[in-house]
């Protein structure tokens, strides 16, 4: 009894962790590994997989032509609308936030960040209700009221709008963690900072932000950006959700994280699904690096 | 001098030159919150409001029909909408109290003791911030189906426990506690587990209580579990139940009125939450930076 006790008070830190480290293991290292192995399979998941090299990714970038003509490219503009200004817009917000007093400061700060508390369905119910293609849809009654259109337009179903509205949709729901961390970043930046850089000959708000605010918030900007990207892609399977239809109209909306489950639970060919969403990590790979060169210590 | 007092980053008080900051940021906010409050307007509309034309903001004459329509409502399987209900705060609660476990005794572990190969878990562990679920929704399926987790209950709870930005701000937060206090306690005899029972979390509740939002977010709405893990209707959750609402009766204006009236169930708890403990979550912001 008494070496049990004692080897469990040696070790406390790998029982303390172990719980972690387990549920991590399965839930988000294995996950990626064997994407990754899967990848290089055919995999229906009823026959076990069937090592096939890289002709995944070959038929992925040469044969799938939704692949490359719809999905990637609406995946690139989405991620860099979304990302990028989802970014900028909460870093502006946040300075901005940082310029006023307390109270009101919280106030608005609840209401921004509220967005981001919606989930999928609950975004995907506002929304349609809002763009709702007959005439009882709001935006329908309102451009009518005021005479721009004389039909309701059918916004989610039509190709040269949806992609619109999932991007303003997904600005919308963008202001989450990342943007409450700058808002602290502001409100934290020593204030003798700014008195120095004034006696330096910085001369107006702007030069103060590019030269005090960003340099002595960086740990927290780049926070913001890792948060931006992971939510960037998180939410991108919203032009389904909208429009009803997986594949949305003329894959319009149609993008990577569509594709996957496309591949993947409708017509269950999960190696090449797999492959896919290889190539999406690695698009997430790649943004957060640069955000890491930007933003990160320099060792 | 006085000019740039009056520009101060945080002031105390309201000064002509904010003006122009509030003539954006409201009606940024604005933006924001109308389509909220639009959901619950819609929620407590009457029918023929509902139908009416030119449809309306706010609403004459609230009633609770939709409420009363969603929960007299059964699925085709005769599930009542009050199981679903009971399903989403059982897994939610489990999800939040475990997550907080799992993370308050990580994040000690990782940022007080020393051992080999503690930062590199961290790295591997900052390396996951970057991790988004839906792009390996398959091989999560794959790894429950090996656990023989389909039809279990613990499929809701158990993928969503390790959750790399909660261990990370967690760990930064228990870095600012002096190591001194730590020391003086293990002078006394005091173990890891009374450390971090008694001194630990009672230090750390401000990032406990942005874990606890986040995990209740991430629990509360998660659909991905029920649609996919689960195929028993009696042990499915709320945001799925809604979910299949809105795509069988979403077109419908009746089911428009019960989609906006689970909406609104669906959001106020994240609401009350975030409004009680936004104090703390903003002081645990403030240790979130990444080097």
């Amino acid at each position: 009894m008494k070496v049990k006790q004692k080897f469990i008070n040696r070790n406390s830190h790998w029982v303390l962790l172990s719980p972690y480290i387990i549920l991590f293991c399965l839930f988000i290292l294995i996950p990626v590994i064997s994407a990754v192995v899967l990848s290089f399979t055919y995999f229906n998941a009823v026959q076990s997989p069937k090592f096939i090299g890289l002709k995944n990714y070959i038929s992925l970038l040469t044969q799938d032509t939704v692949f490359m003509q719809k999905v990637l490219p609406n995946t690139i503009k989405y991620a860099l609308i979304v990302g990028p200004g989802g970014y900028i817009l909460s870093f502006i917000f946040a300075w901005m936030l940082a310029q006023i007093p307390k109270i009101p400061r919280t106030i608005i700060a609840i209401l921004i960040y509220l967005p981001s508390m919606t989930s999928g369905v609950m975004m995907s119910t506002i929304w349609s209700i809002i763009f709702s293609g007959n005439q009882l849809g709001y935006l329908n009654s309102f451009l009518i009221e005021i005479g721009m259109i004389t039909e309701p337009i059918q916004w989610l179903q039509s190709p040269e709008y949806l992609m619109t509205i999932v991007i303003i949709v997904a600005l919308w729901s963008s202001m989450g963690v990342g943007f409450l961390a700058m808002l602290a970043g502001v409100l934290n930046v020593n204030e003798e900072l700014y008195d120095a850089a004034y006696i330096d000959g910085v001369s107006n708000r702007f030069q103060e932000i590019i030269y005090v605010t960003i340099p002595s918030m960086k740990p927290q900007m780049l926070f913001g950006a890792v948060m931006a990207i992971v939510n960037t892609f998180t939410t991108s399977g919203l032009g389904v959700a909208l429009s009803g239809s997986n594949p949305t109209p003329q894959y319009a909306a149609q993008l990577i994280v569509n594709h996957i489950e496309d591949y993947g639970f409708i017509r269950y060919e999960m190696g090449y699904a797999a492959a896919a969403s290889v190539v999406l990590l690695v698009i997430v790979w790649i943004a957060s690096r640069f955000s890491w060169s930007l933003f990160g210590e320099k060792d | 001098m006085a000019s740039l007092k009056s520009r101060r980053i945080n002031p105390d008080k309201f000064h002509k030159s904010q003006l122009k900051f509030y003539a954006i940021l409201i009606p940024v906010s604005a933006f924001m919150v109308l389509p909220i409050l639009f959901i619950i307007f819609h929620a407590f509309k009457p029918i023929d409001e509902l139908f009416a034309y030119p449809p309306r903001f706010f609403t004459t004459r609230p009633t609770l029909d939709n409420f009363k329509r969603l929960f007299t409502a059964t699925t085709e399987s005769n599930v009542p909408v009050s199981r679903y209900l009971f399903n989403s705060i059982v897994s939610t609660l489990f999800t939040v109290l475990f997550t907080l476990w799992v993370t308050a005794s990580a994040g000690y572990v990782l940022s007080k003791k020393n051992f080999k190969g503690k930062d590199t878990l961290f790295t591997i562990n900052t390396l996951a911030l970057m991790f988004v679920p839906v792009a390996v929704s398959i091989p999560r399926f794959l790894v429950i189906v090996k656990l023989g987790l389909i039809d279990n209950f613990f499929a809701h709870i158990l993928p969503l426990l390790a959750m790399p930005v909660g261990l990370f701000l967690v760990k930064q937060f228990i870095d600012q506690i002096p190591d001194s206090l730590i020391e003086a306690a293990k002078i006394d005899g005091a173990s890891d587990y009374y450390i971090l029972m008694k001194i630990i979390i009672p230090l750390i509740k401000p990032a406990l209580s942005t874990v606890a939002i986040l995990a209740f977010q991430t629990s509360w709405n998660s659909i991905e579990s029920s649609a996919m893990f689960i195929n028993d209707e009696s042990l499915k959750t709320f945001a799925f139940y809604m979910n299949t609402l809105v795509s069988t009766t979403g077109n419908t204006v009746a089911g428009q009125g019960m989609a906006a009236a689970a909406s609104l169930i669906m959001f106020l708890p994240n609401l009350i939450l975030f409004i009680i403990l936004q104090s703390r979550v903003m002081d645990t912001m403030m240790y979130s930076g990444l080097k």
